[in-house]
């Protein structure tokens, strides 16, 4: 037993003393706060990436086969003088699929702000197991480069969409990418490696090294988001991890698992892929939205309304997630039988959602409201969120899904989901918690210029969408002009296509602003915004092991204007 | 957003559309006063000074009310919009007309095959006709046609009829419909099949059944090799 | 340097224990890959009629008998196990040691099946079955294999000096190798005996 003890004991897990070599501290660091730095530049440098494609893609899309401004110096055989031919298309949508999905969204929600701010919110020096840490942004920094290598091999990068659908993928033949294919696979094969790292990480932090009196339920929200997306996401992945390996299998070795003329079954590919798709959304939207309940309470000066409905609701979420996965492929040819439950279990998500989402909009009622740059970001989330959630019900209808199905209303959809709880959240965190990353102030005004021009831009690429979606228009076309009926939407395409090029330049107010702020930004204090979570009480960046001493607890994470209290907030570590 | 549904020429479209109705004007309702509240809010409670917000935690069952009261009527709704779609696509999907006219279909990357059961009116026999990305079928009549695939997933989807269905290698699935309006529509392929996913165009051609019992005739027979 | 003392002060700390949640974490999603396969085995071959035919092409005995090795591994690494916590080192290094040879033999053993099934012309990608054959039980395997090279290490740290500091990665190295010895006892009658 004694060994025992000696095993648990936490000392012998961050006792790292501060490094001093350059390489130490900041290439192979084990401060959770360098390795979120680490895990924000993968996602932002793909995030940028990803953006390009797009795009790439809406050029495309508005102007087939016309030259795409800028992209004159691809070489043949990916572009012909800078204009797009089919393979290149799929290999476009495909990979901005993938790695918006895998390699911006998950490293900038999970990687970046969960590293950063867990433990700091839990009162804890480091994570758990700060050395596994590393090597799981590591990991994910080796997958990245496989990702970009895969442009390289001959055939060029996987054409077969994000989600991989089988046979298309699991015979070179059928899209003629061989190795781009493949190590597609292996690159996101380490992926998942680098967040099962990670995740253990975040519970075994999140549980074991809360500061004394961060009692569970004084957890700040983005705490308890991240735990359920971690253990969502481990509980997820493994079916797809087989359906990994089987198709690497049948690519390489000839296998029969997917492909019919050797026996196998091609549904069996989307059974694995979805039950690891859906809750995988949410990994992605609990993140965003943990990001969001941070920032609301701080600038409307008020508890979030319902702490203990949002969690509960959020952990419902997470459940029922595992049993919807079937709404993907309602006209896949599965049973038909199999439609209405999955149908009902689908639209019943809708009621812890509306839990959350009512509670949020809830929280500004009596508030006193600032409209910062943060808070911009978050109320944006909600406002276009919810066309997302919404629009999800029409698909979540069996019914209705036999026409929407791969058309422009689930495109239009799936981006009304992913773009707030990925962008709009994540540039809303940033700018609400650089002053504590650098210890600088951002540009307030340039701020809330870049909120309004992406918010408008991003509505004005994907509101038209729906209705082309309506029209019948189906997704992963190259040239909308091959069909009769898409003609009359042309030019819906060439608005959205401008809307998403204003999109795509705004970003660089985001760059402006971040090395304005680097090179003559303000000084931040400890507390800029006047808030309550354990970040905040220490200093801008904090130090080397987060608190000088350790913070004691004594209240909720939310306590703002509490009646009798001279200022209008209560640090968590407020007696 | 309703009116951007093309023409619908099937015997279920318009339940399949009324459905599609019936959830806009749900979760429209639900959207703009979710909208509406969060603008007022934004508005209504901007910072003044010597204000200070109001301490309400959302934690008694009184205020809890506000935000679980409509949650139940939400699951009412959700419950609703169950109750109606299973109907429908159990219309489409789940019970097929005994007596439609049976044709076949096979895809393959990047096009169609229609085999049509010609004039003697069944398939599998000698005056059966194959066409490369055309169906023709007779107006007003129910029509069962049963795909597969020789190589990926493609998706037979008729944007008109308001139907869809992968189209599987390995195994055959079916759809049926009834087209009641003469004339000349496109059949795309609605699942990403490969670099030509997006010239697999077919057509459907609705006749008058006069007319379809004339263009049969006029057919040669293309038995299945 | 102070700050890092007072940041390792005792504190109030949750109820997981670090390695130990570390490896249920670890255990939970392998279990979750293994389920993914199993189920997807055990679909597919309900909609294909049984596989019984190809069933008839494995050799059941070399299976149980490699089954008895696995289950009697895992009762030398609990007695290892045992052994490291009563801080007897030196049976806990036999034991460990034991358990290595277990694992070879179950490989080797392995192997032989695997050659007797390759000269017969059964491969990967002979049909469905197969896949699924090679593929579960190679992927097995394979854990077997990580198995004995960790409880290998495991072995040798034994007779070092750094013993002290690695022993209660026994603990963890069993529950992998329960781990391993579970999956086998799903695999078993679900390739060889239904
Ligand atoms: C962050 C990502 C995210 C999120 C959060 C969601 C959320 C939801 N999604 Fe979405 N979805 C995707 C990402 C996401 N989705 C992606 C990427 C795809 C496509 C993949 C591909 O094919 O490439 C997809 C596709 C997709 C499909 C398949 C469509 C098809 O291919 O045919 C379906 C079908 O049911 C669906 C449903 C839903 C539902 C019901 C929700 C629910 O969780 C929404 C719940 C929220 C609300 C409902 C709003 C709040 C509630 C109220 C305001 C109350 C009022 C509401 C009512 C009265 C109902 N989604
Ligand atoms: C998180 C997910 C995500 C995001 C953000 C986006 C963003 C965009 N997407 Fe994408 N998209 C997908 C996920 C995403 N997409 C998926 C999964 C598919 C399906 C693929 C498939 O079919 O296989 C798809 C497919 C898809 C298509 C369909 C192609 C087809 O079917 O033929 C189109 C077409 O218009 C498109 C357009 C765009 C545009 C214009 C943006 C714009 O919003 C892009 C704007 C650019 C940026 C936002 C980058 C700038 C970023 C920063 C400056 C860093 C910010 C920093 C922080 C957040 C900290 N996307
Ligand atoms: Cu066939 Cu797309
Ligand atoms: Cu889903």
């Amino acid at each position: 037993m004694s060994m025992q003890a000696h095993a648990e004991s936490p000392a012998h897990h961050f006792d790292h003393p501060e490094p001093t070599t350059f390489l130490r501290k900041y290439v192979f660091s084990v401060d959770h706060k360098v390795i979120g730095k680490q895990y924000l530049g993968i996602g932002v440098f793909m995030a940028v990436a990803g953006g390009l494609m797009a795009y790439l893609i809406r050029w495309q899309l508005a102007w087939p086969e016309t030259p795409v401004p800028g992209f004159g110096w691809v070489p043949e055989p990916y572009m012909y003088e800078g204009a797009i031919p089919p393979e290149f298309y799929n290999s476009m949508v495909t990979m901005h699929g993938t790695i918006m999905v895998f390699f911006a969204a998950m490293p900038i929600l999970l990687g970046a702000f969960g590293n950063f701010l867990l433990p700091i919110m839990v009162g804890a020096p480091d994570m758990a197991f700060p050395r596994l840490n590393m090597m799981s942004v590591w990991t994910l920094g080796v997958a990245s480069l496989v990702l970009i290598a895969s442009f390289f091999m001959p055939g060029g990068a996987a054409a077969h969409g994000w989600t991989g659908y089988a046979p298309l993928s699991a015979k070179a033949a059928y899209t003629g990418v061989d190795w781009g294919g493949t190590l597609w696979i292996l690159a996101l094969a380490l992926e998942f490696a680098s967040f099962l790292m990670g995740g253990v990480n975040f519970l075994v932090t999140a549980i074991n090294m809360r500061a004394p009196g961060m009692s569970l339920m004084r957890l700040p929200l983005l705490v308890w988001m991240q735990l359920t997306a971690a253990v969502l996401f481990m509980l997820s992945v493994g079916p797809l991890v087989a359906a990994a390996i089987m198709l690497l299998l049948d690519r390489t070795l000839g296998t029969g698992f997917f492909l019919p003329e050797r026996g196998g079954d091609p549904l069996l590919w989307q059974h694995l892929f979805w039950f690891f798709g859906h809750p995988e959304v949410y990994v992605i939207l609990l993140p965003g939205f943990g990001i969001v309940m941070e920032i609301l309470p701080v600038f409307a000066r008020k508890p979030i309304f319902g702490y203990r409905s949002i969690v509960w609701s959020t952990i419902a979420a997470g459940a029922l997630s595992f049993i919807v996965w079937a709404h993907h492929m309602f006209v896949s040819g599965i049973d038909a039988r199999l439609a209405t439950p999955f149908s009902i279990t689908t639209i019943l998500i809708s009621v812890p959602f509306a839990i959350i989402m009512f509670a949020m909009i809830a929280t500004l009622w009596g508030g006193s409201i600032v409209l910062t740059t943060p808070m911009l970001f978050a109320l944006g989330v909600i406002a276009t969120f919810l066309i997302g959630g919404v629009t999800g019900i029409f698909l979540g209808s069996a019914a209705v899904d036999i026409y929407l199905h791969d058309t422009y209303f689930v495109l239009a959809h799936f981006h009304y989901t992913l773009f707030p709880s990925v962008i709009l959240a994540g540039l809303g965190g940033l700018y609400f918690w650089w002053p504590k990353m650098t210890g600088r102030m951002l540009n307030e005004t340039l701020g809330k210029i870049h909120f309004w021009l992406t918010f408008i831009a991003f509505n004005c690429v994907f509101l038209p969408l729906f209705l082309v979606g309506v029209g019948g228009h189906h997704r992963r076309i190259y040239d909308p002009y091959q069909y009769d009926f898409l003609k009359p939407f042309q030019p819906v395409h060439e608005f959205a296509t401008m809307a998403a090029i204003v999109l795509i330049l705004s970003q660089l107010l985001l760059l402006v602003n971040v090395v304005m702020s680097l090179m003559s930004g303000e000084k931040a204090p400890a507390n800029p915004w006047g808030a309550n979570t354990l970040e905040w009480q220490t200093d801008s960046p904090p130090p080397h092991g987060n608190f000088k001493t350790v913070p004691t607890v004594y209240r909720d994470p939310y306590d703002y204007s509490v009646p009798g209290a001279a200022l209008d907030f209560l640090p968590q570590t407020h007696p | 957003m309703l009116s951007w549904f093309p023409e619908n020429i099937s015997t279920y479209g318009a339940q399949l559309d009324s459905l599609f109705a019936l959830i806009y004007y749900i979760t429209g309702v639900w959207f703009v006063a979710a909208q509406a509240l969060l603008l007022y809010f934004i508005i209504r409670f901007r910072r003044r000074p010597g204000v200070r917000a109001s301490y309400v935690r959302g934690e008694n069952a009184g205020e809890l009310a506000w935000v679980m009261v409509p949650v139940v009527v939400v699951l009412a709704l959700d419950l609703f919009i169950d109750y109606r779609s299973h109907p429908a696509w159990a219309l489409v999907k789940e019970e097929f007309p005994a007596d439609a006219i049976a044709y076949g279909g096979t895809a393959k990357q990047f096009n169609w095959a229609f085999t049509h059961p010609g004039v003697d009116g069944k398939l599998g026999s000698e005056d059966d006709v194959t066409l490369d990305n055309e169906l023709h079928v007779p107006a007003g009549k129910d029509v069962q046609v049963s795909i597969n695939s020789i190589d990926v997933i493609h998706s037979f989807f008729i944007p008109t009829v308001r139907v869809k269905q992968d189209v599987l290698p390995g195994r055959t699935t079916r759809v049926w419909f009834n087209a009641t309006k003469p004339g000349r529509y496109e059949i795309p392929c609605a699942e990403l099949c490969g670099f030509g996913h997006y010239t697999m165009r077919g057509f459907l051609v609705v006749h008058s059944p006069e007319e379809y019992e004339k263009w049969t005739a006029e057919q040669k027979p293309t038995p299945a090799a | 340097m102070t700050t890092e003392h007072s940041m390792t002060a005792p504190r109030e700390l949750g109820k997981l224990p670090f390695g130990r949640a570390g490896i249920w974490w670890f255990l939970a999603s392998e279990i979750m890959t293994f389920g993914g396969l199993l189920g997807a085995y055990t679909l597919q071959r309900i909609s294909h009629g049984g596989w019984h035919a190809e069933m008839q092409h494995l050799n059941a005995y070399i299976a149980a008998l490699n089954t008895l090795f696995l289950v009697t591994s895992s009762l030398t690494i609990v007695l290892a196990h045992q052994a490291t916590e009563r801080g007897d080192r030196v049976r806990a290094r036999n034991m460990l040691w034991v358990t290595v040879a277990l694992g070879i033999v179950f490989l080797c053993n392995k192997g032989v099946e695997y050659s007797i099934e390759f000269d017969h012309g059964y491969f990967p990608w002979t049909s469905t079955f197969w896949s699924f054959y090679f593929t579960m039980t190679g992927l097995h395997a394979l854990h077997v294999a990580g198995g004995v090279v960790w409880n290998t290490c495991l072995a040798i740290a034994a007779s070092r000096a750094i013993w002290p500091k690695v022993s209660h990665r026994v603990e963890y190295a069993g529950l992998y190798w329960h781990f391993v010895d579970v999956v086998w006892i799903f695999l078993f009658p679900l390739l060889y005996l239904s």
